[in-house]
């Protein structure tokens, strides 16, 4: 019986090049059958290299590599059932569009009718027909990337994996192109891999996303669960959206510990799931930009908030619907305040002005 | 914004002078000087090749130096008739066939080593300058060696075996150099989403290496064929008893002395420019047919 399921597990996959460096350092993940999943990292993470060792253009150099119940280390990308994209598509250029999505078929050994047919179809569906003699220098890089997408999907796999997609698209491109990536997707139900080093397009995409650090998961969870609530320093700072403060705690008490800091009253800290926190321990806690509320001195703070970061203006970006506040809060790293829009400009900041950064007690996140 | 532009309401003033003198289509006085040097660059290259050929068509008064005298095909016919001339024929058959050998082989060897230098391996620098050394040794000597070798072994020198391995050891470096620039403009995912897709090692090289290469192939056969074609340093001691052509040439300027050499120089750069020619053409033809292809549905 042909096995149809495409779920991944990855048990302590190790990759070295050179016999000294593991790249890849022991990697444990489970992936759901039909996740849309985006491995995510900057370069250089090992993130790439998870993805070929998955599609089989890498062997891994310890660990096994787990589809659908079999261990597929060693076996060629046609036995494993899985097709990748390559970052700039790599089509073959002096195919055309039709042949191109055809040739899996060919090797195969299809005979030329049914695999034009075949071809056909699937050009149908990605929206290419009167593209279809084309040569692949002479689409954009919107139709490029659904020649490459359709040439993979013919072979009817049960992973599909994507490396970089869509950073060889100009902005506007790739949003509209990340659509049609969830699209597809959803069409084919099968697992997609997605590897990016663009927060946004991770959190936009993936039912799974898995931070990664010089060949090692730093976390893995839903994209809300990564934004909002990231495990640490490096995961905050590198999905976003977060200010990282960081000192020594000063007391403790019940359900909540007090970060001695700059603010004259220090900063109050829900424990959460941090039970294990003693006086003098330093510790870093995440507080997010959306929830920094800034108070001209001498006003009063808004409920809930009991903190309160005497800061200076240092710049601010017109964000459309919210503004960015830049801040000297915090000596040497950043601090940034997105106030929305109507907020800012009823009582404007300019350059330079003393202001309170504060934020409700409860919204500060103690990281590991 | 609208604050910052009514700051400044006089800094957008027209402009008064012209900080450079816009183009009124005249060309830079460089321009001629460069195109005098290229003039004469192209008289050097083609002047001593223009007087050959046209001394070739000289009448039977002929003779080796200007003036021209008369014209006639008279020297071609005699190239082909008198015997007194040379193997002219013999040896344009035999350079024709050894040249055609020799391409084969540069082409095959040159595309295997491409191939094989896609990745680095131990003592990949070395192989590489063994084989580029045998350019920069004197071909006279390197021909001399190679009949010293074949005699020390007790091998008889012939145009298909000595001077094939000699000439081959010129043709070789030259055809791998230009592979080695063909394939450093191939991308290697191409052969990477061939084996995800399915296609074995040799569907890979015929169905995506060798098609997409296939101008670059055509270039090293040229390569190979001009190279053997005209060689004759280290084919002087490597031939044996049958001449090549420019051996006969040359032994040709020692005793004759009639425009019938100039014919066959006139000859023997046509066969060039054909064999020129047809590579050329080839290789547009390759890129026509893909384009023509794509084109279909427009």
């Amino acid at each position: 019986m042909k096995n149809d399921r495409g779920d991944i597990e990855l048990a302590g996959v190790c990759k070295s090049f050179d016999g000294v460096t593991n790249v890849v350092d022991g990697v444990n993940l489970k992936i759901a059958d039909g996740a849309y999943c985006c491995f995510i990292g900057p370069s250089g993470c090992g993130k790439t290299t998870i993805l070929r060792m998955i599609a089989g253009h890498d062997d891994p150099t310890a660990g096994e590599i787990v589809i659908g119940g079999q261990n597929v280390v060693g076996l060629a990308p046609v036995q494993r059932r899985t097709a990748m994209m390559f970052q700039s598509y790599a089509l073959f250029p002096h195919l055309t569009v039709r042949e191109n999505i055809a040739f899996a078929l060919r090797v195969r050994g299809q005979s030329k009718a049914d695999r034009l047919r075949a071809a056909d179809a699937m050009i149908e569906k990605v929206r290419l027909t009167s593209f279809a003699d084309r040569l692949p220098a002479q689409l954009s890089g919107g139709q490029q990337q659904r020649v490459a997408l359709a040439r993979a999907a013919i072979t009817e796999p049960r992973v599909l994996l994507l490396d970089e997609p869509l950073s060889a698209l100009d902005e506007q491109l790739r949003v509209q192109m990340r659509q049609e990536l969830r699209r597809m997707q959803q069409e084919l139900g099968i697992t997609f891999i997605h590897v990016t080093h663009t927060q946004l397009e991770a959190i936009a995409l993936a039912d799974l996303v898995v931070v990664m650090e010089q060949g090692r998961i730093k976390q893995a969870g839903a994209a809300r669960e990564v934004y909002a609530h990231p495990h640490d320093r490096y995961v905050a700072e590198f999905m976003g959206g977060q200010n990282v403060l960081s000192g020594r705690v000063e007391k403790v008490n019940g359900a909540s510990f007090t970060l001695a800091q700059a603010a004259p009253s220090g900063i109050e800290v829900p424990l959460q799931a941090r039970p294990t926190v003693s006086v003098g321990d330093k510790v870093d806690i995440a507080v997010r930009r959306d929830d920094v509320a800034l108070v001209r001195p001498g006003r009063e703070l808004p409920p809930g908030c009991t903190a309160s970061l005497p800061s200076r203006v240092l710049a601010i970006e017109y964000q459309g619907y919210f503004v960015k506040v830049m801040l000297d809060t915090v000596p040497d790293d950043e601090f940034v305040a997105y106030v929305p829009e109507k907020t800012f400009f009823a009582d404007p900041f300019t350059v330079g002005d003393v202001v309170m950064a504060t934020w409700a007690t409860g919204s500060a996140l103690p990281l590991a | 914004m609208s604050a910052v532009l009514a700051d400044m309401p006089g800094t957008v003033a027209p402009a008064t002078t012209k900080a450079i003198a816009p183009s009124k289509g005249g060309r830079p006085w460089t321009f001629y000087v460069l195109a005098a040097l290229f003039v004469a660059y192209v008289l050097a290259l083609y002047g001593p090749m223009f007087c050959i050929y046209i001394l070739s068509f000289q009448d039977i008064r002929g003779g080796l130096v200007f003036p021209m005298k008369g014209q006639s095909l008279h020297w071609f016919i005699d190239l082909f008739t008198q015997v007194r001339t040379g193997d002219v024929k013999g040896s344009f058959d035999r350079s024709i066939k050894l040249a055609v050998i020799v391409t084969i082989i540069t082409v095959v060897v040159s595309f295997l080593a491409g191939l094989g230098f896609r990745k680095r391996f131990r003592g990949d620098t070395f192989v590489f300058y063994m084989m580029i050394g045998s350019l920069v040794a004197p071909g006279l000597v390197l021909g001399l060696g190679t009949g010293l070798l074949f005699q020390a072994l007790g091998l008889n020198a012939s145009w298909y075996t000595s001077a094939l391995g000699a000439q081959l050891s010129w043709t070789l470096p030259f055809g791998v150099l230009v592979m080695f620039a063909v394939m450093s403009r191939f991308n290697h995912a191409w052969e990477e989403a061939a084996y995800d897709l399915g296609a074995s090692r040799w569907q890979s090289i015929w169905l995506v290496m060798i098609p997409v290469l296939a101008p670059g192939l055509v270039a090293v056969a040229l390569f190979g064929f001009t190279l053997s074609y005209d060689e004759f340093a280290r084919s002087l001691q490597t031939a044996g008893s049958l001449n090549t052509l420019p051996l006969e040439i040359w032994s040709m300027t020692l005793n004759v002395t009639s425009p019938s050499l100039y014919a066959l120089g006139t000859v023997t750069t046509i066969v060039s420019f054909v064999v020129i020619g047809a590579s050329l053409g080839t290789i547009v033809l390759i890129q026509k047919k893909r384009g023509s292809r794509a084109k279909g549905q427009e």
